[in-house]
């Protein structure tokens, strides 16, 4: 469990901000300027905050009230920043060995830097240099990673070949991790827990699939990255088509693409500005995925939008119309309905393990 | 061996290069001290510290000269104080040699203050978050990345070592053996008749080194660019 609450003034720029991370991957979501990396900065020691706590587990890095502020190096935190900063003038096994070996097979191995050891950091592509970052991070044993927008400087190709690393990560290794990123493709596809942050605050924290269904958080999101994330299962390939068919609580979905072997857990994000709603059961349509859901919640926000909150199952979903379309279907809390999700509104990058 | 050079210049060759290799290896640590507290120290009087480490740079370098024999001349309130040791700069080659370094200093740490400069921060705090000392991480960080700064500064000094006059001829003279370097045996040559063919061999050689020193350093930076990864 890792506990933040600080405070910092820096310009005209004010940082207020408290969140509980508990195990498992936890994001922090916000558009540049909203201060998150002056929060993690703040965990690492980089950044003394003028008034506050911050804590790992039993371990207080920080405690303004009784004057402890730990250095940097006595945190045992991995930081992997947005730019590698891996040292230029050493060669990558000389950069990974810098903070210490712990596990350093392993590491190896499972980030594949075993053919980059030998090159020196100017030759490698930002891929590479994130992965070298990340073992380099890792193999100085911390109690605790941080990873401030590891992938925002890579393009999509570079982005989808170092995600599976990061999922794999996360599966495989027990340290909590605090994840800061603007996308939400990245944050649905890692995180258990999720931190919204805006103007220096925490607006919503929570766990992932709770905060992304609330229809309240589509305005603090952003009308882009609001949108449900479900646990899927899969049931089973559609092979002419070239479908897969995935399962969960509230009915099946067909996504195009070959998504895992049969019985895989699949976690899929559903933008909230892709799902449409029928009153009826429609006919004669193109899109493959119609489920029965129930109206939970309706949200009214600033703009011409209505956020809906929708029942499927155990799961929650979440689709985003306009105010004229609510008001001409007169939806209302309980409502049983149809919600229609295009296969192809779900991405690629939207999708993971 | 004589390349056509009498004795009197080859003593004020040798002893040229003398004084400003102890003058250059002498100043260079407390250079890097200094620009790295000017490039990463924020503190009262900075601006001072930086004028004054310019001082020689702006002044006429007899002032400069005069300063030196005041301070550090037999009767100066530190050459007094040294004398009693029996360390003594007026009109000896060490004195040339403090001239020479007080002259280059301010090249050598505008030079390498720039080095400091061009190292990224961020660098060293991911030095600090992999949990290395702040020793471990100006040994084994800052400096190899402020090396070629180091360079620069480092052969910028020795040639202006090499090239100084004012203060030089003002605090220790030009004692042929003892103080006369290669400046101030030509300007010594140039006021007596018939001088002019040991005044070109004197600035030939002067040429030359000073090239060769221009040549060095840029292939040790290109070396070290090299090992650095940006070439």
């Amino acid at each position: 469990m890792i506990s933040v609450a600080i405070k910092k003034q820096l310009g005209g720029f004010a940082l207020d901000a408290s969140f509980e991370a508990p195990a498992g991957v936890t994001a922090i979501f916000g558009a540049s300027g909203s201060g998150k990396t002056t929060v993690v900065n703040a965990v690492a020691g980089l950044l003394t905050p003028a008034a506050g706590r911050i804590s790992v587990g039993d371990v207080v890095l920080f405690d303004h009230e009784k004057r402890r502020d730990l250095p940097p190096q006595q945190r045992r935190i991995g930081y992997v920043f947005q730019d590698a900063r891996l040292f230029p003038h050493m060669s990558v096994l000389r950069n990974l060995r810098f903070g210490g070996t712990y596990d350093e097979a392993r590491i190896i191995e499972v980030l594949g830097l075993g053919d980059l050891l030998e090159r020196m950091p100017a030759g490698l592509s930002g891929g590479e240099q994130q992965r070298v970052a990340l073992g380099r991070a890792l193999m100085c044993n911390p109690q605790l990673l941080l990873m401030d927008e590891p992938l925002a400087a890579l393009d999509g190709a570079r982005k989808a070949e170092i995600l599976p690393y990061f999922e794999r990560l996360r599966d495989d290794v027990k340290i909590p991790i605090l994840y800061v990123s603007h996308d939400m493709s990245e944050v649905a596809r890692l995180a258990t827990t999720l931190v919204v942050m805006d103007a220096g605050k925490v607006v919503i924290q929570g766990p992932l699939g709770q905060v992304l269904s609330q229809p309240q958080a589509v305005p603090l999101l952003g009308v882009r990255a609001a949108g449900a994330v479900i646990e899927t299962k899969v049931a089973g390939r559609l092979l002419d088509d070239g479908l897969t068919e995935l399962l969960f609580s509230g009915g099946r979905l067909m996504m195009p693409g070959i998504l895992g072997v049969l019985g895989q857990s699949v976690r899929i994000r559903i933008p909230a500005q892709d799902v449409i709603l029928a009153t009826e059961k429609p006919k004669g349509m193109s899109a493959l995925n119609v489920l029965p859901v129930t109206i939970t919640q309706i949200s009214q926000g600033r703009g011409p939008g209505v956020a809906v909150g929708l029942q499927a199952g155990k799961d929650h979903l979440l689709a985003r119309v306009t105010r004229r379309s609510a008001q001409r279907m007169e939806l209302a809390v309980g409502q049983n309905i149809f919600a229609i999700i295009k296969a192809t509104a779900v991405g690629p990058e939207d999708i993971g393990r | 061996m004589t390349l056509g050079l009498g004795p009197e210049e080859w003593t004020a060759i040798l002893l040229s290069l003398r004084v400003a290799l102890v003058a250059t290896l002498a100043a260079l640590p407390v250079a890097i001290w200094i620009a790295y507290v000017l490039a990463r120290k924020r503190f009262f009087g900075r601006q001072l510290l930086n004028g004054l480490v310019h001082l020689p740079l702006v002044l006429p370098p007899v002032v400069t000269g005069y300063l030196l024999l005041v301070v550090f001349g037999q009767q100066g309130a530190v050459g007094g104080f040294l004398a009693q040791f029996g360390i003594s700069f007026a009109f000896r080659w060490t004195g040339a040699a403090l001239a020479a370094a007080i002259m280059a200093f301010p090249l050598m740490v505008r030079a390498i203050r720039l080095g400091f400069e061009a190292v990224d921060p961020g660098l060293e705090d991911a030095a600090a978050t992999l949990g290395a000392s702040r020793w471990r991480i100006l040994w084994t960080v800052t400096l190899p990345l402020v090396l070629p700064g180091i360079l620069a500064g480092g052969i910028l000094g020795f040639a202006k070592a090499l090239g100084e006059f004012g203060a030089t001829i003002t605090f220790v003279a030009a004692i042929p053996g003892q103080t006369q370097t290669i400046p101030t045996a030509i300007y010594g040559l140039l006021q007596v008749p018939g001088g002019e063919p040991a005044v070109l061999r004197l600035v030939i050689v002067s040429v030359i080194l000073a090239m060769g020193a221009l040549l060095i350093s840029e292939w040790l930076a290109r070396r070290m660019a090299k090992r650095i990864g940006r070439a």
